[in-house]
């Protein structure tokens, strides 16, 4: 070997060419000069999956470790033997989104995912006790919802409500005056609106046959 | 089948006429081997135990090699080494509770590469799930977050079917590891059932096939680059694409960057091949991903060793993502033109679709300068302590073109792979994803049972990754490795320390191994050969010694332990930025 200090040679950092462009948090090319994030949005997602044990605990482990926030997770079986539904909704930028259903899709379980649109059939139940020291109102305020009583007693009465989220979060508003004691929300479950296919490549049934979705091959 | 009656099961009746051959299916724990045999497996690394010891037992009368690991992780580790140089999915095995959890290791790191595997772990009898029984832990539960997928065997009559299954699973599309847990009552129980041939389940298979759309528009985007850059992953090196690759940039004339995993897809001695990119790649391979206008990226998942911060990686390029897991694209670096597909089918596709090359030439000359103005080099001096840098060099002179290398983590693995010059894939084997240091020993068990007999496997580790599995030379003494293991010794957590003096104002704290054993004396009572090198002058004749010798030899090089790794990308940083030396970080 020479003596010689070898080294690493060429200019030092701040003296080398940089380029002006830039990414933002998601790996998107942006203008340089412009802030562009995604905003959080709100959506349901709608995955067939082989119902077998433990397939409920992967899906909630899987949004957990990769940190997207889960708003409702409801389960379920469908017309199919061995099959479920499951049914999410999450709040993330669209490449959140994107990658929820894409790494669900990954999972041995999940035969089928996809976003509901907008226009989908939602709804959620929700059982509600508030005191009953004004049975009347209560039972108004219940009729207004199409909801039904389900269990009523000198302390409390026990209603029950279905619906869409903004349906259910102003019955829980309006039931606020009688005092709520306790609370259960099932979260949304939903189907997409009229023939469209809920996951991709899920055949609406006709009568008498089961609803088979196509392995995802997203 | 509950346990009480799985213990008066014998599997292995020696009393009737027809003892069970290796053809014949009798319990659970035949059909398991009979599922391996099937699949092809010829070696298994793992430790016996009491809840594996059903499947043990097949393997008895089964012409499988099992190599009995010193500790389960090392089973994972070696198992995970001879799937990257054999090519298909490494197996091994380990008894319930601790057994299962001291293969996590291997399980993770595994899943970080994306090196395909299978584990194959003994459980409690089913009835005494849960029970917090003696040995119990929940095995897939603890497992579900670093495999593609596990299994709880439920029946001696499906279990080999599962166990085929997940074989195939393990190396299908994206490789992974794969997890079988088997119930001790499953193992034993009784079954004829002959397990049939081992397929991926049907929601897990990938699409192999590009889209035509996404073809046409990636081609497009490269004909009309002016300085693109190839970046070959580890997914070039695993799906068994590197030809193709190496085809495609040679025909358009385009410079390649590797990641760390796909070191060995192109020739690092071609003149296209700027080594690889990343926190401590070369000055050129991060010049060039700063500047380009075009990343072809293909099967790289964009780690943050790679990327340093996302907002300054690439940041005027067009990124066209080549990958077989549709959940890589726009995962971490937006892909612009997403290809998804098997790689080497997806640059067939791209190249036949591509109707010119691009006009790069101007890129290419500038590549080449950074190369001269960036040139991996170091001081070395005759009258200063040993740079570990010329011990590399020296290893890579000395032996042949094609010798695997095999690291653990920390500062020599990043010497080991800036200063040895890879020509092939599949010789360079390390822990990338999980940075797991102690990988290197094992690793070279299973590297050195995948590869040919006149092939050389040499581990270059650190003392203290070493430390970490070194019980697994007990392995290589036993049966009689020929591996080479070259400490590169500064008697510290050498990358802590690097970081230490960088970023915690020299506060050293345990960063210090000064405690380290005389190597060489413990490898000689571990049974192999060991030498102790501390000048330049020692050497050559120290290499060329533990060369020649058939078996396990060590060579603990004391190298200066002030020295440290250059360039880097502090974390975070922009690619382009990196420091050459602490001052500049």
């Amino acid at each position: 070997m020479s003596d010689s200090q070898r080294g690493l040679q060429g200019p030092a950092p701040e003296e080398r060419p940089h380029p002006d462009g830039r990414r933002n948090a998601q790996g998107i090319r942006i203008d340089p000069e412009a802030e562009s994030e995604h905003e959080p949005r709100r959506t349901v997602l709608s995955a067939i999956v082989e119902h077998e044990p433990g397939v409920l605990s992967r899906v909630a482990g899987l949004a957990a470790r990769r940190q997207f926030n889960i708003e409702s997770l409801t389960v379920g079986p469908t017309t199919v033997d061995g099959h479920a539904r499951i049914t999410m909704v999450v709040e993330e930028p669209d490449p959140g989104i994107d990658q929820i259903e894409k790494q669900l899709a990954k999972l041995k379980p999940v035969i089928s995912i996809g976003e509901l649109d907008d226009d989908a059939v939602r709804a959620e139940l929700v059982l509600l006790k508030v005191r009953g020291e004004e049975p009347d109102k209560v039972h108004a305020i219940t009729e207004m919802y199409d909801g039904q009583t389900l269990d009523a007693g000198p302390e409390t009465i026990t209603v029950q409500l279905t619906g869409d989220e903004h349906k259910i979060d102003d019955a829980v508003d309006a039931f606020r005056r009688f005092g709520i004691i306790e609370i259960a929300r099932t979260g949304q479950t939903a189907l997409a609106h009229g023939a469209k296919k809920t996951v991709p490549g899920e055949e609406p049934a006709t009568s008498g046959e089961p609803t088979k979705p196509t392995p995802n091959t997203k | 089948m509950s346990e009480r009656t799985a213990t008066t099961t014998d599997p292995n009746p020696t009393t009737t006429p027809d003892e069970p051959t290796e053809t014949e299916v009798t319990s659970g724990s035949t059909a398991v081997v009979r599922a391996l045999e099937n699949a092809g497996v010829d070696t298994a690394f793992g430790v016996q135990g009491g809840a594996i010891m059903p499947i043990y037992d097949a393997l008895y009368h089964s012409d499988i090699r099992h190599v009995t690991m010193a500790h389960e992780q090392g089973a994972s580790h070696a198992a995970d080494a001879y799937g990257v140089v054999h090519g298909d999915p490494g197996v091994c095995l380990a008894t319930s509770g601790p057994g299962a959890t001291n293969l996590v290791t291997g399980i993770a790191d595994a899943n970080m590469d994306s090196d395909a595997m299978l584990a194959l772990t003994g459980q409690v009898p089913s009835d005494m799930v849960g029970s917090d029984a003696f040995q119990e832990t929940d095995t897939t539960g603890v497992t579900a977050p670093i495999t593609k997928h596990n299994y709880f065997a439920t029946s001696p009559d499906t279990v080999g079917d599962t166990v085929g299954e997940a074989f195939a699973l393990a190396a299908e599309g994206r490789p992974g590891p794969t997890l079988v847990d088997l119930p001790k009552d499953v193992s034993l129980g009784e079954t004829d059932r002959e397990p049939g041939p081992g397929k991926a389940p049907e929601t897990c298979r990938p699409r192999t096939e590009p889209d035509d759309a996404e073809v046409e528009a990636a081609a497009r985007a490269i004909e009309r680059a002016e300085k693109p850059l190839l970046l070959f992953g580890g997914g070039v090196v695993k799906g068994d694409a590197t030809d193709v690759a190496r085809q495609f940039a040679t025909e358009h004339q385009i410079p390649v960057v590797t990641t760390m995993p796909g070191i060995g897809a192109m020739p690092e001695d071609h003149e296209l091949c700027l080594s690889w990119a990343g926190m401590h790649g070369t000055g050129y391979a991060n010049m060039a991903i700063t500047h380009t206008d075009c990343l072809i990226a293909i099967g790289t998942r964009f780690d943050d060793r790679l990327t340093g911060g996302i907002d300054t990686f690439a940041p005027e390029a067009a990124v066209v993502h080549i990958d077989i897991d549709p959940a890589e694209i726009s995962k971490n670096i937006h892909a612009d033109y997403p290809v998804v597909g098997d790689a080497g089918r997806a640059i067939e596709r791209v190249d036949a679709e591509m109707t010119a090359s691009p006009d790069a030439r101007e890129w290419v000359e500038q590549c080449q300068a950074w190369t001269d103005e960036y040139p991996m080099d170091y001081a070395a001096p005759d009258n200063e302590p040993l740079k570990p840098q010329f011990v590399v060099e020296a290893l890579d002179e000395a032996t042949p073109d094609e010798t695997i290398v095999t690291s653990g983590v920390g500062q020599h693995q990043m010497w080991a792979a800036q200063y040895w010059t890879f020509r092939e894939p599949r010789r360079w084997v390390s822990s990338h994803g999980l940075g797991t240091m102690g990988y290197g020993l094992p690793a070279a068990i299973g590297a050195r049972l995948a590869a040919d007999d006149d092939e050389t496997v040499v581990c270059v580790d650190g003392d203290a990754s070493f430390l970490m599995t070194i019980q697994e030379l007990s392995v290589a003494v036993r049966e009689n490795l020929d591996i080479t293991v070259a400490i590169l010794n500064n008697e510290y957590i050498g990358m802590v320390r690097q970081w230490q003096d960088a970023f915690f104002e020299g506060r050293r704290m345990a960063a210090g191994y000064e405690w380290c054993p005389q190597f060489d004396k413990l490898a000689e009572a571990f049974g192999a050969r060991g030498w102790t090198v501390n000048s330049y002058e020692e050497v050559p004749d120290a290499i060329e010694e533990a060369l020649a010798y058939d078996g396990p030899s060590v060579i603990d090089f004391h190298v200066d332990p002030a020295e440290n790794v250059y360039p880097m990308v502090s974390s975070g940083g922009a690619n382009g930025k990196f420091a050459l030396t602490e001052d500049q970080l």
